[in-house]
């Protein structure tokens, strides 16, 4: 069909991409600035990322873990953008996101805690700027949102950036937030990681909007699509997003196109909805691979760095698997006590039946 | 002291508050130049600016996970929800997330936040803008609500909610807004919240009521005294957390007691309220307690409005069962 004269035209949009499966800088003009040591520290944190996954979901198959969610493949995404942050920028993560709030600060026991369902696993840290992840799909874009508009009363140059996927994308919460940023030009920052995948259903199923991205257009924010594979495209997207935000140029939603390997949570079956190819085909664009491969190049990393970081992964993981299963347990009178600031009676008589 | 009625009493306790404290911002749809669709915000704009008085675009669950976000970041926020009907759009931001903000977080965050919203029937208003939603914020916990019926309360209780460093469902009864003037201090005052108030003393049946049935309740009473029958008229004022000590108090004395309630009778605050009384002064009752409800129909249009609400006439009569049990 072709289209009205006067109907609202969207072109596809392109996504940002640095560097290429085989390890090679494509636009050296859209580098990030970042030092070799820099370099390194994102390699190490992809690698450990990738090997705590591991280990979280064997964890969770002994029963060690309660609900997690596997990240290998969103590597480049969820490390590159947290990479982008300053220390004092606010994170409001989704059920998926734990390693940017980790990165971000949150001690990894304490994601553990928060698996394990004890509430101390929230409980952060005074100087780590973060909330627990949410498990309501889309929730968080609203903390987001208002976590920016205190930032822009207060007169501070930080930013909140907030995570969802593709599915979550759909939810009404969603534009609620893209719309109140817009309307209030608010710095936060609205990431998508499209993963293909909302559980079962595949992007196609989930919206026919042209791309995530484009759904910034409506809002009036500034909408882009990151090759998510690539760390180096992640960070220079999440930066310029900031930069604008901390420069009251207002909201950004980045769609980051990426992958997940394995299936949505510990339960579901992958091949019941995806294929052997299309799986293949993205392990092409591991992200830890590619950033290896340039790395590599440089001579900034080697097999060997790969496998210290591993054995270094593994035992930080047992050591905090360890501190998370010594922690005391929550008691229900504690539970009760946490209801408000100061327990009324009718909850402190609810005590006696847990004595 | 000055002659207000509710509605000035709440904007008044918006104004002591956002003089008292930088953090408290008032926010929602039209509460900015306009004050309101009910003018309960009129004028706060202009003496406090937009920055701390404001519009947002509509769309309610965006104004209360607003609110859940800056209250996180050590602001107090009053968000309005224009009408009662309107907070099933918000629900997940006011009574999930905002309710178990400490519990998730162990006590780091909090959300001291009042959720503001007009409810309550009798004025032949649209559909959904005046059903009595309480029940639905008493069922989560972690959130406290309150139901003034006067302008003195309002205010006392609009202060002491703005303070509270837990969210706050606050209810204001639409036919209470303009009903009638009281004295009310200028300066900000509090009214403590979970104490009941005994607004009419008797010896032979206790009637518990919050918001408009308050005066329902008064005027039932006035017409029973005619008949030598002594009510005693507890306003609840707080129905989380509940002052159950004034009612058992109350009970001990009448032994008979009924509960009042706009609200459709099934499930909602009446229920709760007489399980706690037979948890607590059960050896009291010489006869159960019974309800004065609406019926367990969706809120009718405005066509038989008057019907469908408990009025006099119907909370005598259950005064007479109880007192004939
Ligand atoms: C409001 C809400 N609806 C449904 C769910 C159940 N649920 C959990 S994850 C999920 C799919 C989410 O997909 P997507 O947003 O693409 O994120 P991904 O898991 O792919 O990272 C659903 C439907 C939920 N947690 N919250």
């Amino acid at each position: 069909m072709s289209k009205l004269p006067y109907e609202v035209q969207t072109e596809p949009v392109t996504p940002l991409s640095i560097l290429n499966p085989d390890g090679e800088i494509v636009d050296e003009a859209l580098m990030p600035e970042l030092s070799d040591e820099q370099l390194k520290e994102i390699m190490y944190r992809m690698v450990f990322t990738r090997t705590w996954d591991e280990r979280a979901v064997n964890l969770g198959r002994q029963g060690r873990l309660g609900f997690y969610a596997p990240v290998s493949g969103q590597e480049a995404s969820m490390i590159g953008s947290e990479y982008a942050l300053n220390k004092d920028d606010f994170i409001c993560p989704g059920y998926r996101d734990m390693p940017q709030i980790v990165w971000h600060g949150l001690p990894l026991y304490q994601a553990f805690l928060y698996s394990r369902g004890h509430q101390h696993g929230g409980q952060i840290p005074e100087d780590v700027h973060v909330l627990m992840p949410q498990i309501i799909i889309g929730a968080q874009i609203l903390h987001a949102t208002g976590v920016a508009m205190a930032f822009k009363k207060k007169g501070e140059k930080r930013v909140a950036i907030t995570y969802t996927g593709d599915g979550g994308s759909s939810e009404g919460d969603f534009y609620e937030g893209m719309n109140f940023a817009g309307a209030f030009k608010l710095p936060v920052i609205y990431v998508v990681q499209n993963n293909g995948y909302a559980i079962t259903t595949p992007y196609a199923k989930q919206t026919a909007a042209l791309s995530v991205a484009h759904k910034a257009v409506a809002a009036g924010i500034t909408g882009v699509q990151v090759d998510g594979m690539d760390v180096l495209a992640v960070i220079k997207a999440v930066r310029d997003a900031a930069e604008r935000g901390r420069n009251g140029e207002g909201a950004t939603l980045i769609e980051m196109l990426t992958y997940r390997f394995r299936p949505h949570s510990m339960a579901d079956d992958t091949t019941k909805y995806r294929t052997k190819d299309e799986e293949g085909e993205w392990s092409l664009k591991d992200p830890i691979t590619r950033f290896a491969k340039f790395l590599e190049k440089k001579g900034l990393w080697t097999d060997e760095d790969t496998a210290r970081v591993k054995e270094e992964a593994k035992a930080t993981v047992n050591e905090h698997i360890k501190k998370a299963e010594q922690t005391e347990k929550m008691t229900v009178n504690g539970l009760i006590d946490s209801m408000f600031e100061h327990t009324p009676a009718h909850l402190e008589a609810q005590k006696a039946d847990f004595q | 002291m000055a002659q207000m009625n509710m509605k000035e009493a709440i904007r008044d306790a918006m104004r002591v508050e956002l003089k008292n404290d930088p953090n408290v911002y008032i926010f929602g749809e039209d509460v900015g130049k306009v004050g309101g669709v009910f003018r309960a915000t009129e004028g706060l704009q202009g003496e406090f600016g937009e920055d701390r008085v404001f519009d947002t675009p509509l769309a309610e669950s965006a104004i209360a996970g607003m609110a859940v976000g800056m209250g996180l970041q050590g602001f107090r926020p009053v968000a309005e929800i224009q009408f009662v009907g309107f907070i099933y759009e918000a629900m997940d931001q006011m009574f999930i997330q905002a309710a178990r903000m400490r519990y998730r977080s162990g006590g780091r965050y909090n959300s001291p936040i009042v959720f503001r919203t007009p409810f309550g029937g009798g004025v032949k208003a649209a559909e959904l803008h005046t059903d009595s939603l309480e029940g639905l914020a008493l069922q989560t916990p972690g959130i406290k609500v309150i139901v003034p019926s006067n302008p003195y309360d309002a205010k006392g209780l609009l202060v002491a909610a703005i303070r509270d460093n837990d969210p706050v469902f606050f209810m204001e009864h639409l036919n209470l807004y303009h009903a009638f003037r009281q004295d009310v201090p200028e300066e900000a005052y509090t009214v403590e919240i979970g104490k009941a108030n005994v607004v009419r003393e008797g010896s032979d049946v206790t009637i518990i009521a919050y918001g408009l049935m308050v005066h329902t309740a008064v005027k039932a009473a006035e017409e029973l005294e005619k008949s030598g029958v002594k009510a005693e008229v507890i306003d609840l004022r707080t129905l989380l957390p509940l002052d159950i000590e004034t009612i058992v108090k109350s009970i001990q004395k009448t032994n008979r007691a009924i509960v009042v309630q706009e609200a459709q009778k099934t499930s909602g605050a009446a229920a709760e309220i007489i399980a706690q009384i037979n948890e607590h002064a059960i050896l009291h009752l010489e006869a159960p307690v019974l309800r004065v409800a609406g019926p367990d129909t969706v809120y009718p249009f405005a066509q038989i409005e008057d019907a469908w609400l408990p009025n006099p006439a119907r909370i005598i009569k259950a005064v007479n069962q109880v007192l004939n049990f």
